[in-house]
């Protein structure tokens, strides 16, 4: 069994007369130890997904799906305290900006701390050692005398990793980067996803790695999925998956690697832009951009279906084409 | 951090010099001279009113006059009371617990309602709740404080009978001014002599109310208003995001981290109701008929009190500013971005 299985899930904002479904009939799954990585432009609802799934768009989004479990719990049915105990510590998330993600009123041990002393109870001498104890797992030199820091004596790449270390507190079993060194220099970008790739093969985590890069995804993924305007487009093996891409989005996004492999943010190499609220296309999502659209995209929506490798939403899925004509 | 002390301090001098000013010359425009209002405009004989004028200084071209009121400061001298020859300092020191007493009750029933109402507002947005609550702010900071206080008056102490009209306390319980808080007093009066006065301290209560509440009105909206906007403002930081997804309780999610970062704007907002207090304390006390410094500054202005008029408001704005000036420090402290500013 899978340790996060997603099936179906749609998360929809706005009014119940006029809603915007962020996220549509996603499913994805994770199982222990695996790293599966979510490529998506701008918009496509990567964060929407991780954020419903960790209960933290309440009173935002309504959130429906047909399975929703982790680790054998379904997280559609639990009340909110008892799914507390799993958030920040079975299941564990980093931010894009780390700057703004740690509380400017607390030194950095307070942060750290905290977790520590919600899900695991630890007190006094033994609270700081494990926090020191994390601060030096993260890599971050001077440990000791950072605890004592404020967020903003330290550098983006330095609130990462506390970031980092405040996600590891708990040991979970799951961690999930949501596009982890995007705010940072490019320099700092491979140190801390190294980081993040090593402590995942040391403790056995699932990693779940969104992100615009594909090229990081074709390094340490084992999986992949492709999001577009809310819905997973392609997914599959990462070998496979960057081999053979079925889907014609897929396919541009991979076109699109050598000269923008890092941060890009659109697809040159697909005119347009990924629908938002007001514009989504009655038949496939993708079929006002896509160069290989017919007259059956227009008008109906393609459904998920898997094969050999993996799964596509597209009804002429490229098994045989691998160039756009 | 000391620098940001000596900076503040550099604009103190500055403005202390324009309250002298201020309060020198607007009293002396208007019409009427101490003399004149004390005995009456029409059967003061010039030449008495002249002699009472040269004994007051108050024959002496106007820069002299300001300048003998400069040093006279710089020397510690506030000067007394052109009607009860007391010193201005002594009056004021006798009076100010009455203000004092006041202004803090006020400030604190302020200060809870507005946090309380601010905070479940921002958690509740949308709901009638926080219509109700920043409607009701609204109409309460535009609240003149004469009118709110005679309603109040009318509603609570003339139809009810719930509150007494005017006064701290009444007349006939038999307590001692120590402290010059009236509560305090008053509580200690009854603990010395429970029998004779029984229920001094309720009824000093009972006084204190209805002023407390028509002072604290304004400041209430100001803060419950602030309060809202702060916390919604830190509601949608990241760190409130990191916060949730670590699995936290939302009370602590909502008390250590948005409402210690959300209080920052609010401290000052606070801060600087002081200065809104004592100008409602002039109003309020008036219509209560609290024997404060308000009251003593009007009742002062009325008979061109000079002396007491220049200083006592010279007093006053001292006091705001020291109470702003030691808002801004502790801003300081609650912000460790400012903290660490060199
Ligand atoms: N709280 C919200 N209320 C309404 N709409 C929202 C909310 N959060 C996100 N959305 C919308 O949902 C869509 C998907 O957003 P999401 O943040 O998941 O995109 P993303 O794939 O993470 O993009 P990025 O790469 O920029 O992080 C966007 O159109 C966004 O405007
Ligand atoms: S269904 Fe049609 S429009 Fe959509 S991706 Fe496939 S070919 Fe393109
Ligand atoms: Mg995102």
């Amino acid at each position: 069994m899978s340790l996060l299985q997603i099936k179906n899930l749609s998360v929809e904002f706005g009014s119940e007369k006029n809603p915007f479904r962020a996220v549509e009939g996603l499913d994805l799954s994770v199982d222990q130890g695996e790293i599966v990585g979510i490529v998506g432009e701008s918009g496509s609802g990567k964060s929407v997904t991780m954020m419903a799934m960790m209960g933290l768009l309440e009173g935002q989004g309504r959130i429906v799906a047909d399975e929703l479990t982790f680790d054998g719990k379904n997280l559609l049915t639990i009340s909110a305290r008892e799914r507390r105990k799993i958030v920040g510590k079975d299941i564990a998330m980093i931010f894009q900006d780390p700057m703004t993600s740690l509380n400017p009123s607390y030194t950095v041990g307070y942060q750290i701390m905290e977790v520590l002393k919600v899900h695991q109870g630890l007190r006094g001498a033994e609270l700081k050692a494990r926090a020191l104890e994390l601060m030096e797992l993260v890599e971050i030199p001077a440990a000791k005398t950072r605890l004592e820091a404020y967020p903003h004596q330290l550098s983006g790449g330095m609130s990462q990793r506390v970031m980092i270390a405040v996600a590891l507190a708990c040991n979970p079993k799951l961690l999930i980067a949501d596009e982890p060194t995007t705010a940072l220099d490019v320099t700092i970008q491979a140190q801390i996803m190294d980081l993040l790739v090593n402590l995942q093969k040391e403790r056995n985590m699932a990693l779940l790695m969104i992100t615009h890069d594909l090229a990081v995804i074709a390094e340490v993924a084992h999986r992949v999925a492709v999001m577009y305007a809310g819905q997973v487009a392609e997914e599959g093996t990462v070998p496979q998956l960057f081999r053979h891409p079925v889907h014609p989005y897929t396919q541009a996004l991979l076109s699109s690697i050598p000269e923008h492999s890092k941060g890009a943010r659109r697809l040159v190499t697909l005119p347009g832009i990924v629908p938002g609220q007001y514009d989504r296309p009655s038949g496939c999502l993708l079929s006002p951009r896509c160069p290989y659209v017919q007259e059956r995209c227009r008008n109906e929506r393609p459904g998920i279906t898997a094969h050999e490798h993996g799964a596509v939403r597209c009804f002429y899925p490229l098994f045989e084409k691998k160039e756009a004509p | 951090m000391f620098f940001f002390i000596l900076r503040r301090l550099g604009v103190l001098i500055p403005t202390f010099f324009g309250i002298t000013l201020i309060t020198f010359s607007l009293i002396r425009m208007i019409p009427g001279d101490p003399i004149e209002v004390m005995m009456g405009e029409r059967s003061l004989d010039p030449a008495l009113h002249a002699a009472a004028m040269k004994r007051l200084g108050l024959d002496q071209p106007l820069y002299i006059q300001y300048f003998d009121y400069i040093s006279n400061l710089f020397q510690g001298n506030l000067g007394a009371s052109l009607k009860t020859q007391q010193s201005v300092w002594s009056e004021f020191t006798t009076l100010f617990p009455a203000t004092l007493e006041l202004a803090l009750c006020a400030l604190v029933f302020a200060t809870v309602c507005g946090l309380l109402a601010g905070v479940v507002a921002a958690i509740k947005r949308g709901s009638i709740f926080d219509h109700g609550v920043m409607g009701i702010s609204l109409t309460g900071f535009s609240m003149p404080i004469f009118w709110w206080g005679l309603i109040l008056i009318m509603l609570f102490s003339v139809q009810l009978g719930w509150t007494p009209v005017s006064g701290r306390l009444d007349l006939a319980f038999d307590v001692q001014p120590q402290t010059g808080f009236m509560l305090i007093d008053a509580w200690r009066a009854e603990m010395a002599d429970p029998e004779y006065n029984a229920g001094a301290f309720k009824d000093a209560v009972m006084h204190l109310i209805l002023p407390a509440i028509v002072l604290g009105t304004i400041p209430l909206a100001v803060i419950a208003r602030m309060t809202r906007s702060s916390m919604l403002e830190v509601l949608r930081e990241d760190y409130v995001r990191t916060a949730r997804a670590k699995g936290l309780s939302p009370a602590r999610v909502i008390f250590i981290h948005t409402l210690r970062n959300a209080l920052i704007p609010v401290l000052t907002v606070i801060g600087l109701q002081v200065g809104t207090l004592m100008g409602g304390a002039v109003l309020t006390e008036t219509i209560f008929s609290w024997p404060g410094i308000g009251k003593w500054l009007i009742d002062a202005i009325g008979r061109r009190d000079y002396p007491v008029v220049q200083n006592g408001i010279l007093i006053v704005a001292t006091l705001v500013i020291v109470t702003n000036f030691i808002v801004d420090i502790l801003y300081g402290i609650a912000n460790p971005r400012i903290r660490h500013a060199k």
